[in-house]
């Protein structure tokens, strides 16, 4: 009879932990699909509004003033030209310090430091490069400016190629350096023809990474390179970028911006999403 | 190489090793210099604001351009807001999605599952803004905020919680949207730590015959505590931050007179992308920069408390198996 009892609670017992691991299980699952529930449903809005306002129009004309027709030319232009600048500024410098972070020095106090700064860099709010590069270089020159927006993005770009280069350079087998240092190849030689190349994919992605950061990046262009409603190539005025434009719009009471500005979002999107899957796959080939 | 060698080395190498190193080494100082070129910059823009007020300004509510008095409570009070209704909502979420990737999806569903959770990430802020203007907010206001008003109608404390005009902007709404932002980051970090403990030790527990639950809750958990909350810290750090998606939905409204969470109110990275600009220079302009500079030095201190909590799991990797 005790032994029955015992048996019983044994028994209760174990349904009770099977009924808390089931609870577990599909809370789990219920947090998933939550997440991709948003995903899905933040995608949707942007590819139904988002084509509707879509005309050859918005590639064509400059940004219109409120209820007149227009198109996003000169933000477009102004976003590309910018972040393409920006690219060629920070990428060089994001991957020479992420060689002297791999190759040269990896473990001295100045590499740690280095790699602690960048961690806070790539994560820093973006709006306070905003404000570092205005109080540096707005303020000096007393216009806003399509160059302290370069600057600005440049910044973001930084960060996120050191990390990237570092972390690809340390997947390069040792050996392949030791064999390049044993045949007599100078260092530069060395990293230039031998482990950048073994990790090029790598760097690639990273800088298509951040390029994909810096297209949709809004805070820091506010009050560096502001906004421009014509067309200008100068960078010494204020310019137009696609994210400014879209806020401007977006948070406007006409509806013809409103339409404009989802269509901005459609190819932000587009462009952002596409760039990070193309990144994606370019490592999955190499590993 | 070891520190005995290098110096020489670079001393016999030829001229080009040298320049090479030189621009490399250049390079990484040039980012080590910066993070001290944000901070200075930043507290001598703001230099006239800290001067004047110094560190009242952090208690008091005032935010009155037009008479030149300035105070940072209001927009501090947004930010924590909604960062911590941003945790609430992603912390079990992020730690839900992670459980799910480690343990129970299939593994040919993990890689594209952790891809899709990962381009909530991609999507760039100014998306999730608009998005949340547009559509979330109207949807949250008709949805929940409306039904919680006539539910709580008339009771005391909870009514004012709901209180405010339909509209959908706010701090509940802006706290929302920094959660799905967030949960991305939070959800990788915990996929990546959870991945770390030994198998060893995950199957020892299954083999005694525990459930999922009691592996996850028993053993990978208290085996990554310190990862786990490195990855919180993380994403409490981008929420702090993250500006555009806010600024959309939070409805910039430079006073705190209200305790409903559907009132529009202000964050400090709202209130610089929004009057920075138009911002006179003088001491309007240097409240602003004091309030980035609090803004940096907040995230400051919660990414070095991130970084050296993963950087401690990463130190017990190896000895405790």
């Amino acid at each position: 009879m005790s032994t029955n009892l015992a048996l019983d609670a044994r028994k209760a017992r174990f349904a009770g932990r099977k009924r808390v691991n089931l609870l577990a299980i599909a809370l789990a699952m219920s947090a998933m699909a939550f997440g991709l529930f948003w995903l899905f449903w933040i995608l949707f809005e942007t590819v139904r509004l988002g084509i509707d306002g879509l005309t050859f129009a918005t590639l064509t004309q400059m940004t219109p003033p409120p209820n007149e027709e227009g198109g996003l030319a000169n933000a477009i232009y102004g976003s590309v030209l910018m972040v393409t600048l920006a690219t060629c500024v920070g990428a060089p410098i994001g991957i020479m310090a992420g060689i002297y972070l791999a190759e040269f020095d990896s473990k001295g106090w100045l590499a740690e430091t280095t790699r602690f700064v960048n961690d806070i860099l790539l994560s820093a709010p973006s709006i306070v490069i905003g404000l570092f590069v205005y109080s540096v270089v707005v303020s000096n020159f007393r216009s806003f400016s399509g160059f302290a927006g370069v600057v600005a993005l440049a910044l973001i770009v930084i960060p996120v190629v050191i990390r990237t280069t570092e972390d690809m350079l340390r997947l390069v087998p040792a050996g392949l350096r030791e064999a390049a240092y044993a045949l007599g190849a100078p260092k530069w030689k060395v990293i230039g023809s031998i482990t950048m190349k073994a990790a090029r994919s790598g760097v690639i992605t990273g800088v298509l990474l951040a390029v994909a950061r810096i297209a949709g990046e809004t805070a820091p262009l506010l009050f560096t390179a502001l906004s421009n409603q014509f067309w200008t190539s100068s960078l010494s005025e204020p310019m137009a970028s696609l994210p400014v434009t879209i806020f401007k719009f977006a948070m406007s009471p006409y509806e013809n911006w409103q339409k404009l500005a989802w269509a901005g979002v459609f190819l932000i999107t587009l462009a952002v999403l596409g760039l990070n899957i193309v990144a994606r796959a370019l490592t999955r080939q190499k590993t | 190489m070891n520190q005995a060698t290098s110096p020489k080395r670079a001393l016999s190498g030829p001229f080009a090793d040298q320049v090479f190193g030189w621009l490399a080494k250049s390079a990484a100082l040039l980012t080590m210099g910066l993070l001290a070129a944000i901070l200075l910059s930043l507290a001598i823009s703001a230099w006239p604001a800290i001067h004047k007020y110094g560190l009242s300004f952090l208690t008091s509510t005032v935010w009155d351009p037009v008479q030149e008095d300035f105070g940072g409570l209001v927009m501090i009070y947004g930010t924590v807001a909604t960062s911590l209704i941003a945790l609430l909502i992603a912390v079990p979420v992020s730690f839900g999605i992670a459980l799910f990737l480690t343990e129970l999806s299939p593994a040919w569903l993990k890689r594209p599952l952790g891809t899709a959770i990962e381009l909530l990430a991609a999507v760039p802020s100014i998306v999730y803004g608009m998005w949340g203007l547009l559509v979330f907010g109207p949807v949250l206001a008709t949805y929940v905020q409306i039904p919680l008003q006539r539910a709580f109608d008339g009771v005391p404390y909870f009514g004012a919680f709901v209180s405010g005009p339909p509209v959908g902007i706010g701090i509940l709404s802006a706290g929302i949207i920094l959660a799905i932002m967030i949960i991305p980051f939070i959800s990788a970090v915990m996929r990546d730590v959870f991945e770390v403990t030994p198998p060893l030790l995950k199957e020892s527990a299954y083999g005694l015959g525990a459930t999922t639950w009691e592996v996850v809750s028993r053993v990978v958990l208290p085996y990554t505590k310190t990862g786990v909350i490195g990855g919180i810290m993380l994403g409490l750090g981008r929420a702090i931050g993250e500006t555009m998606a806010v600024t959309f939905v939070i409805g910039n409204f430079n006073q705190l007179d209200s305790l409903s969470l559907f009132q529009a109110a202000n964050s400090i990275t709202s209130a610089l992308a929004n009057e920075f600009a138009e911002a006179g220079e003088g001491l309007h302009q240097a409240a602003l920069m004091y309030l980035g500079l609090v803004l940096f030095f907040i995230t400051f201190v919660i990414l070095s408390l991130s970084k050296f909590l993963l950087a401690q799991l990463r130190k017990g990797e190896g000895t405790k198996t």
